[in-house]
């Protein structure tokens, strides 16, 4: 069991294009974090005009005590579900920062050093390719040490309809395994002060 | 002998600045919404068009314009109703002519606005704080309103409810100006437990319908009201009107009626003025902000701090009646103020009014849709 | 005094001071007359009764009358009673209106409120005029009719209020005119009855604005003229089609079975408190 970790403004990118789901994956990872693993949480989105496609990205700050300021100002983690948005964020990461893509839509990473699972594959995989982002939450669920996959669980059940329910935790599982099996020391790679 | 220990029925929740709202309202007593969709402000109708009608009595209607909107909500505060609405920039500005009319006929209400990039369409999904000398002076004609701002999602929840509370207490609209920050940041907040939130509701009269004047002075200056049907028949207007509510061109009546709606608020100023003073005791310089930029503020005024210099930060909450005295304070006692706002210079143009000269007014302002960030505060407050 | 002035006077504000606002020769006292005899014959409490009003000289009716009033702003009223009527549906909720307040500046409501079949009653009192604010054309000036804004002719075509309303989904429409005292009475006391949005256009002639720009020397003349011009329904569709260009004709034109609805919402929120 992992324990809770003191976080002091933990930044985190969601990020991707309009219809890929990166406000609901920001919603729950946000709603475990705030109210299962108690942390303070402040998500802020920015989205365009269009309801499919175009630029979609959903920010997390995660601290310990209360957060004044909402918006992101240096990230530690930049998810990139999108190669468009890969190359736009990057430049926000610290230098101590992590990047995650979905090696899918991202093919040339601004680095050599991330974490890549092929998320819309494997969500075509587990049957529907609209859950990429909770295959993505699972693979998340995994890096980062503070977040329980017991809490994202839960917060899933409460905000994903019933009758979907079934499918996403089967792409939740399938991303929480993969990235466990293929990055199975990233946990413990965060430099936390 | 203590009394018996209750459990308390808070809970949390994961909510938008917006669902705040809603929360707000409903804990305020808000059995009525009527509106019409608008970014940013939309998810406080859709989850009023959820909740509202599992309530008793509860109703949301979607009008037909925001024009509409407004007007349905008067007559509903008219009919005794608890009612609001919410709108957006291009909303609010057709909303103007409800608004004086409801500050004439000392109807209650709450009107949310959350502010995006304008004139006009401007920027539908971009945050901006060019609402607020609207909010003061958008309507035609000489009128008191009283504007809040609310700057994170639990503060949305407690100003909504003070929204209420004032304008029950004081006949009289209430204008809540969030931006598009806080209605689209989702935090964690806590829902008070409804026992231990203050609520107030508009008196009716207990006198015998042949005695009751509906715009009778008295001392608070407010006159009880009656919801339609409930046997005290008189007229609303919106042409100045006497006690009896009957149009007047008297000027004495007149002047008697400017008079009391101007004095119903300012002589509660007191009760109606709030501010936070953070990290204010020792303050050298003091940045005064309000909405999402005080969020930003208070985090530069931190890491200021931490770099030794003596930074405070005065947060307005009531932004009209503008809090005079709360900012006399700190002009009299920070040789520089700074005021970053997300518009040209709306609250900084009250703040040199008042300031007359005493001390430095540094202006900071941003209008590219962008909330203006700590590190750019901070580079001020260096600069000194 | 005639039996008939005792019942008005009961139903007048005394503490107003008289006199009204309206001209000689206006039609608008004869509606408020009728208006008190149809809440009369339907025994409706005066507490119960709700006068809104828009703006315009229509929009001056209210104050005199003991009931709850209420005077909005210019062509919003509708607005105002859908927040009364929805926020209280035991309350009998008239609307009066003057035909720029209802389609000009407030057509927009007026067709939404006939969509959602809300139970009102709306009175729209047309006299093809803009009269308080001194004559200028409104959306029902006649075609070639002049005012102090159409100096040379009226250049658009009118509006046809009823017409407007019914397809819209009113799901009560009904023409009539001052002349038809008896007729105007049966007409509001059905839209008051009406479950759904009942509107009664009532022809009501402004000879201070309208009769003096438009030859009619007198008051008198004018509502002659408004007489002879007037046809009911049946009659009109036996008119042969040259005769039927200028008719004022009155009438019922839509009488529908419906539920209003301030009804329909009392229903879902039943079901969903599971009360039954």
């Amino acid at each position: 069991m992992k324990k809770d970790l003191r976080l002091d403004r933990f930044e985190i990118r969601l990020s991707g294009l309009g219809g890929q789901g990166i406000l609901t994956l920001g919603r729950i990872m946000g709603q475990a974090l705030a109210l299962e693993h108690g942390y303070q949480v402040a998500q802020t989105q920015s989205y365009g005009p269009e309801a499919r496609g175009g630029a979609s990205r959903c920010d997390l700050v995660i601290s310990s005590q209360r957060i004044s300021y909402p918006k992101t100002i240096s990230l530690d983690l930049l998810v990139a579900l999108g190669q468009e948005a890969c190359n736009k964020y990057f430049a926000h990461l610290k230098p101590e920062g992590f990047l995650l893509v979905d090696t899918f839509h991202v093919t040339q990473t601004p680095t050599n050093i991330f974490w890549g699972l092929p998320f819309t594959q494997m969500a075509r995989k587990v049957g529907l390719v609209q859950t990429a982002n909770i295959v993505a939450l699972g693979a998340l669920t995994h890096f980062l040490p503070f977040m329980h996959a017991s809490a994202v669980r839960k917060s899933l059940r409460e905000i994903l309809p019933a009758k979907i329910m079934e499918i996403n935790q089967k792409a939740f599982n399938a991303g929480l395994n993969r990235a466990k099996k293929e990055y199975q020391d990233a946990p413990e790679k965060w430099k936390f002060f | 002998m203590a009394a018996k220990s209750r459990k308390k029925r808070t809970t949390e929740i994961f909510a938008l600045g917006n669902e705040a709202v809603v929360e707000g309202a409903l804990l305020a007593g808000c059995t009525f919404y009527a509106g019409y969709p608008i970014t940013p402000s939309t998810e406080i109708a859709e989850e009023m068009s959820a909740r509202l009608p599992r309530l008793r009595g509860g109703v949301f209607i979607q009008m037909e314009d925001e024009i509409a909107g407004l007007g349905a909500v008067i007559g509903a505060s008219l009919a005794g109703r608890k009612a609001m609405t919410a709108t957006s920039g291009p909303g609010f500005s057709l909303m103007q002519e409800h608004i004086g009319y409801a500050c004439i006929t000392e109807v209650p209400l709450v009107l949310a606005n959350v502010m995006r990039t304008g004139p006009s369409t401007g920027m539908p999904t971009s945050p901006a704080q060019g609402d607020v000398q609207q909010a003061r002076w958008g309507t035609h004609g000489d009128h008191p309103i009283i504007v809040l701002s609310a700057g994170d999602v639990q503060e949305c929840l407690h100003m909504t409810v003070t929204a209420f509370n004032f304008a029950e207490k004081y006949r009289t609209p209430v204008i809540l100006l969030l931006d598009e920050v806080t209605a689209h940041t989702r935090e964690k907040i806590t829902l008070p437990d409804p026992d231990d939130t203050y609520v107030f509701s508009r008196l009716t009269p207990s006198m015998p319908p042949e005695w009751y004047l509906p715009y009778e002075d008295n001392m608070r200056g407010v006159s009880p009201m009656p919801p339609l049907g409930s046997g005290y028949r008189y007229h609303v207007t919106g042409l100045i009107h006497d006690d009896h509510g009957y149009p007047t061109s008297n000027p004495k009546e007149v002047e008697q009626l400017m008079q009391r709606l101007f004095r119903k608020i300012d002589q509660f100023f007191y009760d109606i003025q709030m501010v936070d003073e953070i990290m204010c005791e020792d303050a050298e310089i003091c940045v005064i902000a309000y909405g999402c930029v005080a969020r930003a503020a208070e985090l530069a005024v931190q890491q200021a701090r931490e770099r030794g210099e003596k930074a405070g930060l005065l947060k307005l909450k009531t932004l009209f009646p503008f809090p005079r005295p709360a900012v006399e304070k700190m002009i009299r006692k920070c040789p520089t103020l700074i005021v970053p706002e997300m518009n040209m210079g709306q609250m900084s143009r009250e703040i040199k009014r008042v300031n007359n000269g005493q001390s430095k007014i540094h202006t900071l302002n941003r209008v590219d849709g962008q909330i203006i960030t700590p590190g750019q505060i901070l580079s001020r407050i260096l600069k000194g | 005094m005639a039996k008939v002035t005792q019942l008005i006077h009961n139903y007048l504000r005394h503490s107003k001071r008289f006199p009204h606002v309206f001209c000689p020769g206006c039609g608008h006292g004869i509606v408020l007359g009728s208006l008190i005899r149809s809440v009369h014959s339907l025994g409706l409490a005066k507490d119960d009764v709700v006068l809104v009003a828009g703006i315009g000289c229509s929009g001056r009716i209210p104050v005199y009358v003991d009931f709850n009033s209420v005077h909005t702003t210019h062509g919003r009223a509708l607005t105002f009673a859908t927040g009364i009527k929805m926020a209280n549906p035991r309350l009998t909720v008239i609307v009066i209106m003057g035909d720029g307040d209802a389609l000009s500046i407030g057509g927009n409501h007026l067709i939404h409120a006939a969509r959602r079949n809300i139970g009102l009653a709306a009175l729209v009192l047309n006299n093809h005029i803009y009269g308080m604010t001194g004559g200028q054309s409104s959306c029902t000036t006649p075609l070639g009719s002049y005012s102090t804004t159409t100096p040379f002719g009226q250049l658009e075509e009118e509006f046809d209020i009823s017409r407007v309303a019914k397809v819209c989904g009113s799901s009560f429409v009904a023409r009539t005119t001052v002349m038809q005292a008896r007729h105007m009475d049966k007409m509001i006391s059905t839209a008051i009855t009406h479950p759904g949005f009942g509107m009664v256009e009532i022809i009501s002639p402004c000879h201070t604005q309208f009769g003096r720009k438009n030859r009619f020397k007198t008051s008198v003349d004018m509502y002659r003229w408004l007489q002879k011009k007037s046809v009911s329904l049946d009659k009109f569709q036996e008119l042969p089609p040259e005769k039927r260009k200028d008719a004022v004709v009155t009438g019922i034109f839509e009488q529908k079975d419906c539920i209003g609805l301030e009804e329909k919402h009392a229903r879902m929120r039943r079901e969903l408190r599971g009360e039954t």
